[in-house]
């Protein structure tokens, strides 16, 4: 944690810039709607800003949390204000502040019904997301979880689609269930912990060292696995999304909350309940896989059609995860960015072509690659980015999960990658069906292409695509030792590279001792030492 | 000659008692219970007497004042009340004050 | 040698600085000049590279250069203990992929320029679109040649199949060329299934994706009898190619590319990126020498789709249609050589057929370009005399194709077959008959198109194309015409070619020395270390001779039979036709697969999909909001309770109390003197009661 000590507080900061933007928005009257606009879209930009350090500062060859800040919230009880992060964390937290960005510049236009309230709400849920992300304390991730919901559930309410009250209810109570049941396999873990160490405590970090017996590991798995797959969302738990998708920058982190919650809490503390659980999410997520792609390609509508390819997606995560291989939990968290890379682009593309015309029945649309040929350029990129096309970031991620999931099982491995000839087909399907032909309805003759305020929220993402398709050595690298800490966990005979790194270190540096003792021949020739270039042996 | 006894006392007492409680049973006019009551009371004081004189004890005797004093401030009391009444109703027939039925 | 780096980036930069600049900014020639100008750049480097190459001692030429990292390692565990998973950006040259690049730049570059004129009459930001997306395929199509892993090979494999999307979608307004691209990407995506799955299986059972290492682990095994991990590896590499390079049962897709541009066709569809499969097979060649069984499927897939789509060939009349039948069926050839284990022989087939194939393409979208769009071959005839350049450079491609001697095809096709002979017969025997076929419907193809009567329409009002106005022509058509000499230079080029190329590949037979076999051995002999294929015997140089002679003589009466079937007796062909109208009838339906995989595939997945949506819908979110009734029914059931029996009570209790109260308030008659009787009444009770209790 040395590089910490020179930002003391940073992730405070990360966290409350955007809340504070929100209590500022609270005292600007609410006519002022040009005001309110440039302060949320200053408030996310700063928020962004402040968090890029992470970026930089972050150690990656450091396997302890960074960042710490620790302090007393509620004694009695031994909860903590406990902020860390790791790699999952740090790429997360700054996929949410860069999303955040995106998500507020893209409403400009898009909503013009109670302004302030709908930012207020949007920089609420990036505080929540953030906290949530942050937190090393059980009970203030807790917090953050539930706090999200509120702003979630009005920003689906009040600025969702057709039917949104019902999607909102919807919404809220599916996460609700599953967080009250969640609530409850963590206080099975606090008070396990009690019971062993006699010490009252949310702390995450002790949780981690944890060893549960099984058959409470199980029914705990259980709790959790309810809150999170109904997050991700998991198979049979995913039908609030494809109503919910309002705001949709910001619900593509959203779903990264199941996917984390699963590296942080589930695999770790509770290690041998999800090797026991393995077959059975496997499971699940092939399903969700085929299943979702699918449906996808029956859908009418396009935007539901995108968050079927979410279901889909977010399957693949799940399966990368469960591997329980340090190259399927790379490639999990490498899909985790780029689903949010993707398909909140596809769901800012959509946002675009529906603030012209209204509707996003698919069917009312064709040929716009003659009207609006800068956005169908977008499109085509992004879309072939969530096909997983090589260079951009959806192959990375794809190829890293499969040929994770492979090594552990063919016959599973098999089907999952049947999913891309599914998502292949039906997200071509969709751009022939929008961009290709000739424009038949009249209605989409004049439509502008897209504006530079819009290119703008695409920029980033288009980068970003590029980037982690070609060279996604910084994004992994960051990685590295998170995962391995989790694999320490699911995984007892495995060696980390950090040890194996430190190991070679200390080799090194005995070699030089070696070197510099009398008695040694200076004939300059090194003898490597015999440091395990492979992981630990099996 | 007829030696006059406490309980020729007592009989008058209670005669006087029982025609008070008949008094104030059955007459209609308020003015009249007013006066059923006083013989009542009347009928308490010959008592009090009578028992004081046959005790030796002058406590009785004192009681008698006591009730006398109170039967005046009540009478002037029942008499007001009476008097407001009838200037609302116009009547002291006790059988039209029927307000606190149920 | 150490910039081979340079020669894929060269044609990704074009196509960046077309598509992000271009499409907007450049004109017609700025966009055209770009894509050109890194296409000859990248073809000069290929050259000098290749020269490097050349230079080398033939068992040392092998190059590789690492530009940068790409998936860092990290570890996995493998077949023999944990591994380490990293790909880097890496590219190698040896002499099967110098060949190929040299085969990609060169004929990439004749295509560039031929599109300058074959493309000029779109507008302005079509043309630039246009050179970004060929410019691209050249990128992604080195990228595959000439990466050192397979995972490398993947990003080339999966680019070209998204630039064949994108270029046969080109005319994007055309709802079939949509329909084409989107079937040629998923039906390839098919075979990538298989690709990737095969490629996960290597690094599985090798813990490395680097070819070279790959290719000298598998020599040290011995060559699997029955169906092993090797086997299933190269079954699943297989199926990659058979989506890629056409074959059964994927190869459905690339008679309806023809949708696309045909310099497209030329360069995509015959050139190169569908002998993509070819060249990954041979790039794999010890892994597949090592599965017998394998190879066996290989070789008959091969034949068997190098047959039937020639049967095709036979009988369709849409001129693109015919030469995309035409190679599938040479793409047959190819894996028919590299089922009898004659890699070289693939490679050179590859190569040469790259050569005529290309000439034949190109001439076709001449003769189009002529005939104002026009592709049915019913519609052309005696095209010969208007456009002289494009008829004998394409009739040098038939004559090649047809297996003449001493022209290009004549030496790869009678190689692949004389060893396909030392195989098996059976294999040989279909083999032939389609090169007969071959010959034949080369011939008919040019007999239609330029001999004969012109049965084209009259000029000076456009021509009746069917639906193809989209792309076509602004301009008045003035009859059937030569093209611009950007459009005759490069088929001329490529005509040289088609008749030399094949003297590097020259058999001991007819007394050359098969310079191509001897320099390609190296890539298929897992770098030196090779030494399972023993040639178990050899024909006498008399037999071979004589195979060649048969199949020249086939091949020379089935061109005669096309002259007199089309040329001298046109009735004849139709008379042919009804004789046999039963088969006839079934070719030109192209064997109903299509429609059987419409039927089934198709339509099964999108069953399926309406059918899980309905379920969606239904079940899924059914039980949802099932739950969701479930709670508003049984609140209201305890609404109900409420109500009437908790509620319930507490109003009964309330009654009875009302109801007592009218019984008992008859007392309170609010007569002081009845409440003071009754008083008096209790008094005389309890004092009776005391007394008598006394």
């Amino acid at each position: 944690m040395s590089n910490a000590a020179d930002t003391p507080s940073l992730l405070s900061l990360i966290l409350f810039t955007p809340l504070a933007g929100a209590l500022v928005l609270l005292f600007v009257g609410k006519r002022q709607v040009d005001l309110i606009r440039w302060i949320a879209n200053a408030t996310a930009f700063l928020g962004f800003l402040v968090s890029l350090p992470l970026w930089f500062v972050y150690d990656s060859a450091n396997p302890d949390w960074q960042f710490v800040e620790q302090m007393e919230w509620i004694p009695s009880i031994g909860a903590q204000y406990f902020l860390g992060v790791d790699g999952f964390s740090v790429l997360l937290v700054l996929l949410t502040t860069m999303m955040g960005v995106i998500a507020v510049l893209s409403s400009w236009n898009a909503i013009q019904t109670r302004v302030k309230e709908y930012y207020i709400f949007l920089l609420m849920l990036q505080t929540g997301m953030i906290g949530a992300f942050v937190s090393l304390d059980f009970l203030l991730f807790f917090l953050f979880w539930e706090v999200m919901l509120v702003p979630m559930y009005f920003l689906i309410g009040i600025w969702g689609s057709d039917n949104r009250l019902y999607s909102a209810i919807k919404f809220f109570l599916f996460t609700l269930v599953g967080s009250v049941i969640m609530l409850l396999g963590i206080l099975a873990v606090y008070f396990y912990h009690q019971d062993v160490t006699g010490v009252y405590t949310f702390d995450i970090t002790q949780f981690h060292e944890l060893n549960i017996p099984s058959d409470l590991q199980w029914w705990i798995f259980l709790a959790f696995f309810l809150g999170f797959a109904v997050k991700v969302p998991m198979f049979p738990f995913h039908t609030w999304l494809p109503d919910a998708h309002t705001d949709a920058p910001m619900a593509a982190v959203l779903l990264k909350m199941g996917t984390y919650g699963f590296i942080r809490f589930s695999l770790p503390i509770l290690p041998e309940a999800t090797q026991a659980f393995v077959p059975a999410v496997v499971l699940l997520s092939i399903v969700g896989i085929v299943y979702g792609a699918l449906v996808a390609m029956a859908q009418r509508d396009w935007k539901r059609l995108v968050a079927y390819s979410s279901v889909s997606h977010m399957g693949m995560v799940m399966l990368g995860m469960f591997a329980l291989t340090p190259v399927g939990i790379t490639g999990s968290i490498v899909q985790q960015l780029n689903h949010g890379i993707s398909t909140g682009a596809l769901f800012l593309l959509v946002g675009v072509v529906y603030e012209r015309r209204h509707t996003r029945m698919i069917a009312e649309y064709g040929g716009l690659s003659k009207v609006m040929p800068v956005y169908a350029a977008i499109f085509l990129v992004m879309t072939m980015s969530s096909i997983g096309l090589p260079t951009l970031n959806g192959f990375i991620g794809e190829v890293l999960i499969l040929q994770g999931i492979f090594v552990v099982n063919k016959t599973w491995a098999f089907f999952a990658a049947s999913g891309i000839v599914l998502g292949a087909a039906y997200m071509l399907w969709l751009y022939q069906r929008t961009m290709f032909g000739t424009v038949d309805n009249p209605k989409n003759e004049n439509l502008p292409d897209i504006s530079a305020r819009e290119f703008a929220t695409f920029v980033p993402l288009l980068l970003l695509a590029v980037w982690i398709g070609l060279y996604p050595k910084p994004f992994l690298d960051r990685l590295e030792t998170s995962v391995d800490k989790v694999m320490m966990r699911v995984n007892a005979d495995y060696t980390p590279r950090f040890a194996i790194a430190a190991a070679g270190d200390a080799d090194a540096q005995r070699l030089t001792v070696d070197a510099a003792a009398p008695g040694v021949e200076a004939t300059g020739t090194l003898v490597l030492p015999d440091v395990p270039v492979r992981g630990g042996a099996r | 000659m007829l030696e006059i006894t406490p309980l020729h006392y007592s009989l008058l007492s209670a005669a006087l008692f029982m025609i008070g409680v008949i008094g104030v049973l059955v007459r209609r006019n308020v003015i009249i219970i007013f006066m059923s009551i006083e013989l009542i009371l009347n009928a308490v004081n010959i008592n009090l007497v009578a028992l004081s004189d046959q005790l030796q004890d002058l406590a009785g005797q004192v009681f008698v004042v006591f009730v006398i004093a109170v039967a005046a401030a009540e009478a002037a009391v029942g008499l007001g009340i009476i008097i407001a009444f009838y200037r609302n109703k116009e009547t002291v027939n006790i059988d039209e004050i029927q307000i606190m039925r149920w | 040698m150490d910039l081979i780096w340079l020669i894929p980036l060269l044609p990704g930069l074009g196509a960046a600085l077309n598509g992000l600049v271009g499409i907007r900014f450049f004109s017609k020639q700025t966009a055209g000049l770009v894509a050109v100008s890194t296409m000859a750049v990248a073809f000069v480097l290929s050259v000098v590279a290749f020269l490097g190459l050349l230079g080398l001692p033939a068992d040392e030429r092998y190059h590789e250069v690492t530009v940068a990292s790409w998936i860092p390692p990290i570890p996995l565990e493998t077949a023999n203990g944990i591994g380490s998973f990293e790909v880097p950006w890496a590219f190698a040259l040896d002499p099967l992929s110098g060949m190929m690049l040299l085969v990609v730049t060169g004929i990439g570059l004749l295509i560039h320029v031929y599109s300058v004129g074959y493309i000029a009459h779109e507008p302005r930001g079509g043309v630039a679109r246009f050179f970004c997306y060929l410019n691209l395929f050249c990128f992604f199509m080195l990228t595959l040649v000439l990466g050192s892993s397979f995972l490398v090979m993947f990003v080339g494999w999966e680019g070209v199949g998204l630039c064949s999307y994108l270029l046969i979608g080109y005319w994007y307004r055309k709802q079939s060329a949509s329909d084409a691209g989107k079937k040629a990407f998923i039906v390839n995506r098919i075979g990538d299934w298989g690709f990737i799955l095969g490629i996960f299986l290597v690094f599985f059972t090798f813990g490395t994706l680097d070819f070279r290492e790959v290719a000298e682990a598998a020599a040290g095994m011995p060559v699997e009898v029955g169906f092993g991990v090797l086997s299933l590896i190269c079954l699943f590499l297989f199926i990659g190619a058979t989506g890629k390079s056409a074959q059964i049962p994927l190869y459905v897709w690339l008679p309806d590319a023809m949708e696309g541009p045909t310099p497209v066709s030329a360069l995509i569809h015959a050139a190169t990126m569908v002998t993509a499969g070819v060249y990954m097979v041979c790039r794999n060649a010890v892994l597949f020498s090592h599965a017998p069984m394998v190879m066996e499927v290989v070789a008959w897939i091969g034949v068997l789709t190098a047959f039937m789509a020639a049967t095709i060939g036979l009988v369709q009349t849409d001129i693109k249609r015919v030469l995309a039948y035409s190679t599938v069926s040479q793409l047959g050839y190819m894996f028919l050589a590299t089922g009898v284990g004659a890699f070289a022989a693939g490679a050179f087939h590859l190569m040469t057929h790259a050569f005529f194939k290309a000439l034949l393409f190109l001439g076709s979208g001449s003769v189009i370009h002529g005939m104002n769009e026009e592709q049915d071959m019913r519609r052309m005839g005696g095209l010969k005399a208007y456009m002289p350049t494009t008829f004998w450079t394409m009739a040098i491609g038939a004559v090649a194709i047809a297996g003449i001697p001493p022209l290009a095809g004549f030496f790869s096709k009678d190689e692949i077959l004389y060893r396909t002979f030392l195989h098996s017969q059976a294999l040989w025997g279909i083999g032939a008959l389609t090169a007969v076929m071959t010959a034949f419907y080369m011939f008919r193809l040019i007999n239609m198109t330029f001999l004969g009567r012109y049965r084209g329409p009259e000029w000076g009002h456009p021509a009746g194309g069917e639906a193809h106005d989209d792309g076509g022509h602004g301009h008045a058509w003035h009859g059937p015409h030569e093209s611009p000499r950007t459009m005759t230079a490069p088929l001329m080029v490529l005509a040289v070619g088609a008749v030399f190329a094949g003297f590097i590949g020259v058999p001991a037979a007819l007394g050359g020395s098969n310079v191509i076999e001897h320099f390609l051995e190296p890539s298929f002999t897992a770098f030196g270390a090779f030494h399972a294929a023993e040639e178990a015997h050899h024909l006498s140089h008399t037999a071979e001779l004589g195979l060649m002679a048969l199949s020249v003589l086939l091949a020379a009466g089935a061109i005669l039979f096309a002259y007199r079937n089309y040329v001298q007796q046109p009735a004849a062909a139709d008379e042919m036709a009804r004789t046999f109208a039963g088969p006839h009838r079934v070719l030109t339906n192209k064997y109903y697969v299509d429609e059987l995989y419409g039927a089934t595939v198709v339509r099964g997945t999108m069953e399926g999909a309406n059918g899980l949506w309905t379920v969606d819908q239904r079940v899924v979110d059914g039980a949802v909001n099932g739950a969701g009734w479930t709670t508003i029914f049984s609140s209201w059931v305890s609404h109900v309770l409420d109500k009437y029996v908790v509620d319930g009570l507490v109003n009964l209790v309330a009654w009875v109390c009302a109801e007592a109260s009218y019984l008992f308030r008859r007392a309170q008659t609010g007569l002081i003197q009845n409440y003071a009787f009754a008083t008096l009444l209790g008094v005389f009770a309890f004092v009776t009661w005391y007394l008598l209790a006394r």
